[in-house]
């Protein structure tokens, strides 16, 4: 790879997991009571593709790496303005809902669109990321339906590592049952990746990196393109969050063991 | 832009943790500012809007970035630009100013006032620590609550006195409305904000600030350099404009550095702790309704309850650095202000949506620190903007940072130096000649009483207010020296008993405050899941609380032998997140993952025994509660 890399990374944003979710039926169907009012992050699945993607972009020179967003403007550019101090990367936002209850199908089809849309991308070093998962679309469908529409054959899910070969192929740690990988060997680009975790630590926020993203991102938040996202027949009989059971006990100093093991107790009863 | 300075890392007790000199990674922009509160949109609004011309061409020209407008940055601690806030009743007369003709009714949360009392909250329990004329004051009302509509054990002023009124005013939750003001700065695309990242130090050069340096990152929590350790970087600046709050680490520095003008100093504070609550649906309070209530829990703590749409109220209490109790705390209070029956039958019922803790700075004028200096201005809270007659703060804020950021392009436009004099004849003039002014120096002794008692406190702040603040008690630098805890309950409880239960508190590491509430007959709290909860319970379904990992302790007990020759330990009394512990060898624990950063520790703290200035650092610290609603 002596161009290096074009690495698209696919990223939403979800309510900050620290926020107490309650779903509602609105008039344009299921939604979460009052999301414009509640902070948002990037989803974390897609968080560690981006900073995959900015590791790797920084071993392969040339590299170039975007990312595609899907969401309400406002929010997009809350969350732009802690993710651009942590790793360079050129923003794409799509302005359309980001609520966790659009259609898998909808949402792949504006995200290859998009990637289709850049200008001067290049299929031959084409490398997509995104996340496995997401905080707030469980189905686990979204990237293999962009790979689809992108008519890339080679696509990892469920990926924990990936590592750049001597030769230029990459080797892929995909995660199986049982807890163990799968490890592939893929010759290059043009190839999709689903994140499972990754293994970098959040990079550091640093203001010259922000300072460079900013100039970028402002200016293609004012041009992003709002796009619905068609329910296309989908429909949802209810929707509930997950029930919880609360019990503090503070405590100092127990070890990990200690933990796990009240924790099973407690579930136990 | 990117040339690196040799310098010491940080400290530990004031000693450099690590020996050699390392490389700080460099950046130059034109204005630093550090806090994003209020104060900081209003100067970023009004920045913002003057960097550019109508057709996008550059106004005022970058000195760093030739050919670039002037390179702004803003740096606040928390991870969120709306986090670390608490709710507030305002006139908005200075926020109006900046958004003419835009009906602010329509930020999230946001209510016009429509309806504002002035409440006497009796104690239906009897357990409060009331002086002779509460206790004869209550007799009155209850024997002849009849002619006075006592009802629910509370009496409604006929009247709120005017210079407490919000008439045409605005409710709003300040979380919601920073993150909406940040949303206007933001997207103008002329400065930036960056969040989550916190300012450890001004950087000085002799009696200048030449900009900030921002925190280590990748340490342990003692700072020392960990894998991955990336040394705080100087932002160096012609301007550095200090908007960090009360207790805000840079804003401190400067005051231990250049000093206070004579005579000032930051004596009074209180904590504010509060809830938002979603109503049940026949709560019966309407949106723009706005409470100030007196009287309980204790009559030294005053209380508010704000109604916003959507069923949404915020409710709290102030526990005043003026309550002379060695044990104050504020969540349990905030609990039993909950239950009082005047409130409890709208609140009965309600579900927690947010919980918070802040530091306020009372002191109001007396507290005011040198407003500009040679590189430096400062504006909000943190520059004694509170008007502590009408207990406003958000709007006087708003408006120093509308008068600084009218002074700046003044000096940018006309290409002078951010030197003091002519940041006095810009800035301070411009603060001086306004209502802010005007106002501040009305209020400036209005809570002098308070030293001497709550009714003296009441009726200073009444003949002050009616006076229009030529008549009021001067008694600031008086001795306001907490009792002890014998002093301040020995005649409820008996001596040995209170030493009793001391020594068991300590040994088991309980909350001493708890136990004598207890025993002096306040009832426990009825918990029911959904808004009496407990304490922890509230910081994690109120918001929930992080801390980034990589960065150190942003508490620091200083000399530890003063910690364990301390008896009554307020900091861990009065720790709203409890994340202050009374440690094992009498230093008190410091857990970071739960402190909210609202600063109670650092006024609460008396171990140096001069009252002045306690042992406990509060630092640059990254984090905090997590929420918006508040």
């Amino acid at each position: 790879m002596t161009n290096g890399y074009h690495i698209v990374v696919c990223g939403s944003i979800v309510p900050d997991p620290l926020q107490t979710l309650e779903p509602i039926l609105a008039p344009s169907g299921p939604a979460l009571k009052n999301e414009m009012m509640l902070p948002a992050i990037l989803d974390p699945w897609a968080a560690h593709a981006l900073y995959e993607a900015a590791e790797l972009a920084a071993k392969v020179a040339g590299s170039k790496v975007w990312l595609v967003s899907i969401g309400p403007k406002a929010k997009l550019q809350q969350v732009m303005m802690t993710i651009a101090q942590r790793v360079s990367f050129e923003f794409v936002p799509v302005d359309a809902s980001a609520s966790g209850f659009a259609d898998a199908q909808a949402t792949a089809a504006v995200l290859a669109e998009t990637i289709q849309g850049i200008p001067g991308l290049d299929r031959a070093r084409l490398l997509v990321f995104g996340g496995w998962e997401s905080a707030s679309r469980g189905a686990g469908a979204t990237m293999q339906l962009v790979g689809e529409r992108l008519a890339i054959l080679d696509q990892f899910q469920g990926v924990d590592k990936l590592n750049l070969q001597a030769d230029g192929s990459l080797e892929i740690l995909e995660r199986i049952e049982g807890g163990r990988h799968q490890a592939s060997t893929c010759l290059g680009p043009p190839a999709l990746f689903g994140w499972a975790t990754g293994d970098l630590p959040e990079p550091r926020n640093n203001p010259q990196v922000g300072m460079a993203n900013m100039r970028t991102v402002m200016p293609a938040l004012q041009r992003a393109k709002s796009m619905p996202l068609p329910a296309n027949g989908l429909h949802f009989l209810s929707a509930s969050p997950p029930k919880q059971q609360r019990q503090t006990r503070v405590v100092k100093d127990l070890s990990a063991e200690q933990i796990a093991r009240e924790i099973a107790e407690w579930i136990g009863k | 832009m990117s040339a690196r300075s040799p310098d010491e890392a940080a400290t530990v007790e004031g000693q450099p943790i690590v020996s050699e000199k390392i490389e700080r990674p460099q950046m130059a922009v034109d204005i630093a500012c550090v806090g994003f509160g209020p104060a900081m949109g209003g100067f970023l609004t009004t920045l913002s809007r003057s960097l550019l011309n109508d057709d996008g061409s550059v106004r005022l020209e970058s000195a760093t970035s030739p050919g670039l407008p002037l390179q702004v940055i803003c740096c606040e601690r928390a991870d969120g630009l709306g986090f670390g806030v608490s709710g507030a009743v305002t006139q908005a007369r200075g926020i109006r100013g900046s958004f003419p003709g835009v009906d602010l009714t329509q930020i999230p949360m946001a209510s016009a006032v429509k309806k504002e009392k002035l409440v006497y909250l009796l104690d239906p329990g009897r357990a409060s620590h009331r002086s002779l004329a509460f206790k004869a004051a209550d007799r009155v009302l209850r024997s002849f609550g009849f002619l006075f509509g006592l009802k629910h054990d509370a009496f409604e002023m006929p009247f709120t006195p005017a210079f407490m009124r919000k008439h045409d005013g605005l409710v709003l939750s300040l979380g919601q409305f920073n993150q909406w003001v940040s949303d206007q700065v933001a997207a103008s695309g002329a400065v930036q904000i960056w969040p989550g990242m916190p300012v450890s130090e001004p950087l000085f050069e002799k009696d200048a600030v030449a900009g900030v340096r921002l925190a280590d990152q990748g340490t342990d929590l003692n700072g020392h350099p960990e894998a991955g350790f990336t040394p705080g970087m100087d932002l160096r600046a012609a301007l550095t404009v200090v908007g960090d709050g009360p207790v805000g680490a840079v804003g401190r520095k400067i005051d231990e550095h250049i000093g206070m003008p004579p005579g000032h100093g930051s004596r009074e504070w209180a904590l504010g702790m509060k809830m938002v609550i979603e109503l049940r649906e026949d709560s019966g309070l309407e949106p723009g309704t706005v409470l100030h209530t007196i009287g309980f829990p204790e009559p030294e703590i005053f209380g508010f309850l704000y109604v916003h749409p959507d069923r949404l109220a915020s409710v709290g209490i102030f526990v005043p650095s003026w309550f002379r109790s060695p044990v104050r705390t504020g969540y349990r209070y905030l609990q039993h202000f909950l239950l009082h029956p005047y409130l409890w039958r709208h609140l009965e019922g309600g579900t927690l949506k947010s919980w918070g803790a802040k530091s306020l700075q009372e002191s109001g004028r007396h507290g005011e620190p040198f407003l500009a200096g040679n590189g430096y201005a400062r504006i909000g809270e943190g520059s004694g903007s509170t008007n502590v007659l009408a207990g406003s703060g958000v709007d006087e804020a708003w408006t120093t940072g509308v008068q600084l950021g009218e002074a700046v392009l003044e000096l940018a436009e006309n290409k002078r130096a951010f030197t003091r004099e002519n940041l006095e004849a810009t800035y301070v003039r411009r603060r001086r000649e306004s209502w802010v002014d005007h106002e501040s120096k009305i209020a400036a002794d209005s809570r002098e009483g308070f030293q001497k008692g709550v009714v003296t406190g009441m009726i200073g702040m009444a003949v002050a207010g009616l006076t229009g603040g030529r008549f009021a008690f001067t008694s600031y630098g008086a001795d306001c020296k907490r009792p002890s805890l014998e002093e301040a309950y020995g005649s409820r409880i008996p001596p040995a008993e209170l030493k009793q239960m001391q020594e068991e508190c300590a040994a088991k590491g309980s909350s001493l405050h708890d136990r004598i509430m207890d025993r002096c007959g306040w009832p426990q709290i009825p918990m029911d899941g959904k808004l009496l909860i407990s304490h922890q319970d509230a910081l994690l379904m109120g918001g929930g609380v992080q801390a980034a990992p990589g960065y150190a302790n942003h508490v620091i007990f200083r000399r530890p032998e003063l910690c364990r020759g301390c008896e009554t330990k307020l900091c861990v009394e009065m720790c709203s997140a409890q994340a202050i512990t009374r440690g094992e060898d009498g230093v008190p624990g410091f857990d970071r993952e739960k402190c909210v950063y609202c600063g109670a520790c650092l006024w609460n703290c008396e171990a140096d025994g001069d009252g002045a200035q306690g042992n406990i650092e509060l630092r640059a610290g990254a984090g905090g509660l997590h929420s918006t609603l508040n």
